[in-house]
């Protein structure tokens, strides 16, 4: 991504997850990507550029699953389900990565809220699973210690 | 051949899909160790699926996806659906691969 479309990007999809349509993207047609949360370096700024403020609740209905003791960093398993309905996105977030917005999935009325991925981790790190439910952000947040780092050359 | 890898199996009216993707999902953080020059980002950025040309999940990754990245998810669904799932990466790339749940 050179610099133009950065900045680009940066203006059309501040503060906003939402799919801007593709036919502003003279070359780029799957510019939904929202490039400016994923360049967030800290963590409650980026939160606040997905859902556009701060106001999450801990909820128990959020089940995240990671492992505590993570041997290799560049391979973190995490999975998130959850029992609140209307379920709109899941977000992962590594507050300790160099940008803490890792994913995001956004749901369909199709689809169950329960994702699985794999994660790269620098260091030792909350990760917080945050699923959108109406208007309300809940999440669960569990340390994973990671031995050798995900990032490094 | 195509870099992803799927598999997806129907149990009381719930889908569950696994995928593999082949891509080096590259941060742009890593430096060559010959060299020393950067290593530029390469990262899938957007992961669609559809079951029947109707939408299931749009995801958006970024760089610390792990290399050949892992993804599962469930959906509503039924033996025999139309299964999609497609990606796009950062440079243009893309691929998609579509099959019938088993």
């Amino acid at each position: 991504m050179n610099r133009r479309n950065f900045i680009k990007n940066s203006i059309l999809f501040a503060g906003s997850l939402v799919a801007v349509p593709s036919m502003i993207y003279s070359n780029n047609a799957y510019a939904a990507w929202p490039k400016t949360s994923f360049d967030i370096k800290d963590l409650t700024d980026s939160v606040k550029s997905v859902y556009g403020h701060n106001n999450l609740e801990e909820s128990s209905k959020v089940k995240l699953k990671a492992p505590s003791i993570a041997e290799n960093g560049a391979i973190v398993p995490i999975n998130v389900s959850t029992t609140l309905d209307n379920v709109e996105s899941i977000m992962i977030f590594v507050e300790n990565n160099p940008q803490p917005l890792s994913s995001g999935y956004k749901l369909s009325e199709l689809s169950e809220p329960s994702i699985g991925t794999r994660l790269k981790m620098g260091k030792t790190s909350n990760v917080m699973a945050a699923v959108k439910s109406g208007d309300k952000i809940y999440t669960s947040t569990q340390e994973v210690k990671v031995t050798i780092g995900g990032c490094g050359g | 051949m195509s870099t992803i890898k799927m598999r997806s199996k129907e149990s009381n009216g719930l889908v569950t899909v696994k995928a593999l993707i082949k891509h080096p999902m590259e941060t742009g953080a890593r430096k060559n160790k010959k060299t020393g020059e950067l290593i530029p980002a390469h990262f899938i950025q957007e992961v669609h699926s559809k079951a029947n040309g109707k939408d299931i999940i749009t995801i958006y990754w970024g760089p610390a996806v792990s290399k050949n990245p892992y993804l599962t998810f469930k959906y509503k669904g039924k033996k025999g659906d139309n299964l999609e799932i497609s990606w796009v990466d950062n440079q243009g790339n893309r691929d998609s691969k579509s099959g019938a749940v088993k």
